[in-house]
C-alpha cells in the first residue's frame, strides 16, 4: 500500500503524544538458547553475562538454571532498550536483576550503565520477568520520579 | 583482507549466530540482524570469538553496531588482536 504525502501528513496528526520522561523496554528470550549457550560454555557464559548475586539465585536451583538466566537476560536487554544503551558499550554485568527477600526482582545499575541512568531526569524503575513455554520475557518501565 | 579470518568468522557465526542463511553467502557488509541475529546469539558469537582468538571484547565493543555485520566483526577483532 502506498501513501500519498497528505495521508501521511494525517497520519502523524494522528500520533498520540510521547511521554516526554518514560522509558519502557521489552525483551524476549528463547529459554532452548540460553539452555545451549549455558552447555556449551558454561561457567565463561554465566560469569560474562551474570553477576555473581544474578549467578547464585540462578544455580541455585539445577532445573531452573535456564529459565532464570534467560529471565535476567531479558531484564538486561529490556534496560538496554529502555535506556537506548545500544551503542554506548555497556558490559551485561552492570545491569543487575537483584531478587528480594519477598520474591520481587529490582534493578541495580553499575558502571556505564548507572552513569547514563545518572544523565537522566531522576527515574523510578519498576521490572517484571516472566518465563513460560520455552520463553522468558522482561519489561522495564521507567517513570519520572514525582517531584517532592 | 584476511581470508582466514573471514573464514573462521563466517563458521563462527554458523555454530552459534543462529541466522537463517550459511554465514558463507553473507556479503561483508550484510546486517546480521536482518538476517535472523538476535541480542543473545550475538553474545554467543562474542564468547565463541574470545574463545577462538584468545581475547576479550572491552565494554566499549559491546555495542550492537560491533555485531552488525562480518565486516563489524572481522574490524573489531583485527584490532584486539592487534592485526
Amino acid at each position: 500500500m502506498t501513501h500519498s504525502s497528505a495521508q501521511l501528513s494525517a497520519d502523524l496528526q494522528n500520533l498520540l503524544p510521547a511521554h516526554p520522561g518514560l522509558r519502557v523496554g521489552v525483551d524476549t528470550v528463547d529459554i532452548a538458547d540460553v539452555e545451549a549457550a549455558w552447555q556449551h560454555f558454561g561457567l565463561r557464559y554465566a560469569r560474562r553475562l551474570f553477576t555473581a548475586h544474578e549467578c547464585d539465585y540462578a544455580l541455585d536451583q539445577p532445573g531452573l538454571v535456564a529459565e532464570r538466566l534467560a529471565a535476567r537476560f531479558a531484564a538486561k536487554e529490556a534496560v538496554i532498550k529502555a535506556l537506548n544503551l545500544g551503542e554506548l558499550g555497556v558490559d551485561w554485568r552492570d545491569i543487575e536483576v537483584r531478587r528480594q527477600a519477598d520474591g520481587a526482582c529490582r534493578l541495580a545499575l553499575h558502571g556505564r550503565a548507572a552513569q547514563a541512568m545518572a544523565a537522566l531526569p531522576a527515574c523510578q524503575a519498576a521490572l517484571s520477568l516472566s518465563h513460560d513455554k520455552g520463553h522468558a520475557c522482561a519489561v522495564v518501565v521507567l517513570v519520572p520520579a514525582s517531584p517532592r | 583482507m584476511d581470508q582466514a579470518l573471514d573464514l573462521q568468522i563466517r563458521a563462527i557465526l554458523n555454530q552459534h549466530g543462529r541466522i537463517a542463511i550459511d554465514a558463507h553467502a553473507l556479503a561483508l557488509q550484510a546486517d546480521l540482524y536482518q538476517a535472523g541475529l538476535s541480542s543473545h546469539a550475538s553474545v554467543n558469537v562474542m564468547l565463541a570469538l574470545e574463545g577462538a582468538f584468545d581475547l576479550e571484547f572491552p565494554d566499549r565493543m559491546l555495542t550492537r553496531s560491533s555485531f552488525q555485520s562480518i565486516a563489524a566483526i572481522q574490524s573489531a577483532v583485527t584490532e584486539l588482536i592487534g592485526g
